[in-house]
């Protein structure tokens, strides 16, 4: 388990050979995504409570969102991750430029998403309806709002990857940030994916 | 493994770079470690500051020093601080940054950036908290609704310090848990991994697992103080029961994520001083593991008298006791280990037995507050008090001290006045159960927890306890006093002075920047003392 120094691709420690740290980088994103799923998974107890307490509220307020908006943000997010699942690849095959294009687009993607979200907000502003309104705009707006944050985040690290990329940094040997954050960028999805139905579905659609 | 003279050998983490900023910025897991140590205990010196103030007040009925409001500032800074900035990052901060990589042959963490970023969160949330405790929080630790929705603003930023911090220990967990799986040196297998790193590992999965559920809990009171989003407002049909549920689903395991490394280090210390391999390797490895999953289906029994259905007391009681299982293994398993050794009474051998004596008396206490019908009675009493300090300090706190006595000299390589810490000890010992023992009796007895005043009949047990928390308080400046001096100006120590067979001591003390010269081959398991030594 020498390492040796002088084969180390960009971005390595200086102490592991670059299988291990690949390896030891996927296992840690995993373990991040388990603590980002435990974090959700409160919200999502904390609002089941509150439905079986307040069933008839929560229904009638759930058809005040507009499902067809959420569902356009459905669609958005989940090209988004094909986008992205085409940016890993492409940085597998060291693909630089093609790399860049699809984080370009997976970046756009989230900007569309969070215009999208930002409309809603003002909407409801518009009609007084805030976080403070009731329990049931308490949640959503936290739930969303949480999720918007990672998807920042996320667009943030995107962003991040689009610099690698532009500096030719990603090789057959050397993809290992594309790949965790790309299963970081697929969590942010699959959460959305979660709290469309349950916010604007469950008791929403007449 | 070889203690070879190397060109090195004089060369080591603590001398090879110079100046503040080398120390700051630097990734080496040894400095990290010994960072986070001389922060802690900053703030565990303020934190006792203000327990001492507490006693103070207690020491007769009526107002003594302070009034009532300030009172209860006074102990909520105690907790926080004791809680949330020196115990929970506590041992795996401290010794096991130091000692993880050196234990299992590896030459740093997996993520060494990631750790100093972990560090630096750290004094970032700890910035914070010092701003939240000058706006008058006196919520107590616990920041229970609908109460803590009152002074919003010292709630919110005491609230974001703990999240901080709450980050800083995931980071921390996901490291090590990542350095465990991925960084061992070749031989060393899971069976093994000294019983230190696999506590370690267990408190890791909680940090990674439970951290979490207090992070979004606490962002859900700061919107509820920021947004008015009225989930734990009872005036907006909000559930203050649901706040401390979450509360305690994550606030009970952090128990063990303090408590579990301390039985780590006890069971490094017991064969090392018995000349004996540890008795039941493997049932100390499934202990702390059972200990870290059971401790996720407690957290109920802070409940009991909040209000819930018989049924899931019932439960909660049972699932409490079933914690007294596996810690009762490791027990006996220290105590086999020690049957027919040959034992040296060195100081953190004295520590490691006052642990076994404090812990036993923190678990048997425990188990009084777990059944029904005398948990109504205790509840929110000072014997509660005393268990939980039995726990926390006898517990933790004297572990962590076990464990900086053990492996000082491979951090300093040099060697505290053995005679003076022995003596420091007993000052310790005595002005611990001093203090807390009356509280159990108090506690019999009625006194409530968190009460600024109380009726002349109790004050006599109140004025023992106070002049114990004295000596109590003596007993760490003095066990500190040395162990900073000697870190300094202490003789130097032979590199293994205690003899242990486990890998950090095979490498030079101080050890080197990359700790190991070559990456060692582990080829025996640590623990065989005896006839092969
Ligand atoms: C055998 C192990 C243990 C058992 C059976 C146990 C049981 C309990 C129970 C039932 C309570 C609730 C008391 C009440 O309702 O008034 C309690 C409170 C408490 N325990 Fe433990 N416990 C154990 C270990 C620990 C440990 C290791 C620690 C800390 C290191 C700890 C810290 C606390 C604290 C801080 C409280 C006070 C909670 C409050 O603010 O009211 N316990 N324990
Ligand atoms: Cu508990």
């Amino acid at each position: 388990m020498s390492s040796s120094e002088a084969s180390l691709a960009p971005g390595e420690y200086h102490h592991i050979e670059p299988e291990q740290a690949y390896h030891a980088a996927k296992f840690g994103m995993w373990i991040f995504l388990i603590t980002e799923i435990h974090l959700f998974a409160v919200l999502f107890c904390v609002f089941a409570v509150y439905r079986f307490k307040y069933l008839a509220e929560f229904e009638r307020h759930a058809q005040t969102l507009d499902w067809k908006l959420g569902g356009l943000n459905t669609i958005v997010l989940l090209t988004s991750s094909y986008f992205m699942v085409r940016a890993v690849d492409s940085a597998q095959r060291g693909l630089n430029g093609n790399c860049k294009t699809w984080l370009n687009f997976t970046f756009l993607c989230g900007l569309i998403f969070l215009a999208i979200k930002a409309f809603e907000y003002d909407t409801k502003f518009s009609h007084y309806l805030g976080p403070s309104t009731n329990i049931f705009y308490g949640l959503y707006f936290t739930m969303t709002g949480l999720h918007g944050v990672h998807v920042i985040a996320g667009m943030a690290v995107i962003w991040w990857l689009r610099s690698l990329a532009a500096n030719n940094r990603f090789s057959t040997t050397y993809y290992t940030p594309v790949e965790v954050s790309g299963l970081y960028w697929h969590l942010v999805d699959i959460i959305w994916i979660y709290l469309f139905p349950l916010l604007y579905l469950i008791g929403g659609i007449k | 493994m070889s203690e070879a003279e190397t060109a090195n050998d004089k060369l080591n983490y603590l001398n090879c770079e110079k100046g503040f900023l080398s120390w700051l910025m630097s990734i080496d897991h040894k400095r990290i470690g010994l960072m986070y140590m001389a922060s802690m205990f900053l703030f565990f010196v303020v934190g006792g500051i203000f327990a001492l103030a507490v006693r103070t007040e207690l020491f007769s009925h009526g107002e003594t020093i302070v009034n009532a409001q300030a009172y209860n500032i006074l102990f909520t800074l105690h907790g926080v601080i004791m809680i949330f900035l020196f115990i929970v990052p506590g041992i795996p901060a401290t010794l096991g940054n130091f000692l993880l990589p050196l234990m299992i042959g590896a030459k740093d963490v997996v993520f060494p950036k990631l750790n100093r970023f972990s560090y630096w969160l750290y004094l970032l949330g700890a910035m914070v908290a010092f701003f939240a405790l000058f706006m008058k929080l006196d919520t107590g630790w616990t920041f229970y609704a609908p109460y803590s929705l009152e002074n919003s603003r010292a709630v919110i930023t005491a609230t974001s310090a703990a999240f901080i911090l709450g980050f800083s220990s995931i980071l921390t967990g996901l490291n090590f848990l990542v350095t465990i799986h991925k960084m061992r040196a070749p031989g060393m297998q899971w069976g093994r991994l000294p019983l230190f790193v696999w506590t370690l590992y267990a408190t890791a999965i909680l940090q990674v697992a439970a951290t979490p559920i207090i992070g979004i809990t606490l962002l859900l009171l700061i919107l509820e103080n920021a947004l008015n989003i009225g989930v734990f407002d009872p005036s907006k049909g909000g559930d203050p029961l649901l706040f401390e549920h979450l509360f305690w689903f994550y606030s009970h395991p952090v128990v063990y994520i303090i408590i579990l490394p301390a039985m780590g280090i006890v069971s490094e210390i017991v064969p090392v001083f018995s000349r004996k391999p540890i008795f039941g390797y493997k049932a100390l490895v499934y202990a702390s593991v059972g200990i870290a999953g059971i401790s996720l289906l407690v957290w109920g029994h802070h409940l009991f008298v909040a209000g819930m259905s018989n049924f899931a007391r019932y439960l909660f009681s049972f699932l409490t006791f079933l914690v007294a299982i596996p810690t009762a293994v490791k027990v006996f398993n220290w105590v086999a280990t020690m049957y027919k050794g040959s034992i040296s009474w060195d100081s953190p051998m004295l520590y490691a037995m006052s642990f076994v004596f404090l812990f036993l008396i923190a678990g048997t206490t425990g188990i009084h507050l777990a059944t029904l019908a005398t948990n109504a009675h205790y509840h929110d009493t000072y014997f509660v008090v005393a268990h939980f300090h039995y726990t926390l300090q006898g517990g933790a706190v004297v572990g962590l001290l076990a464990g900086m006595h053990f492996w000082f000299p491979k951090m300093f390589g040099r060697m505290f006045n053995e005679s003076f810490a022995k003596f420091s000890w007993l000052v310790l010992f005595i002005g611990f159960n001093g203090t807390f023992l009356p509280q159990f009796v108090l506690g019999m007895q009625g006194m409530p927890r968190r009460y600024f005043d109380y009726p002349p009949e109790f004050e006599g047990l109140h004025r023992i306890s106070t002049i114990f928390s004295f000596v109590n308080g003596l007993g760490y400046a003095m066990v500190l006093g040395n162990l900073l001096y000697a870190a300094f100006k202490g003789k130097f120590a032979t590199s293994n002075p205690y003899l242990s067979k486990s890998l950090e001591w095979q490498t030079d003390s101080p050890p080197i920047k990359d700790n190991f010269a070559e990456i060692p081959r582990v080829t025996d398991w640590t623990y065989s003392y005896g006839a092969t030594q």
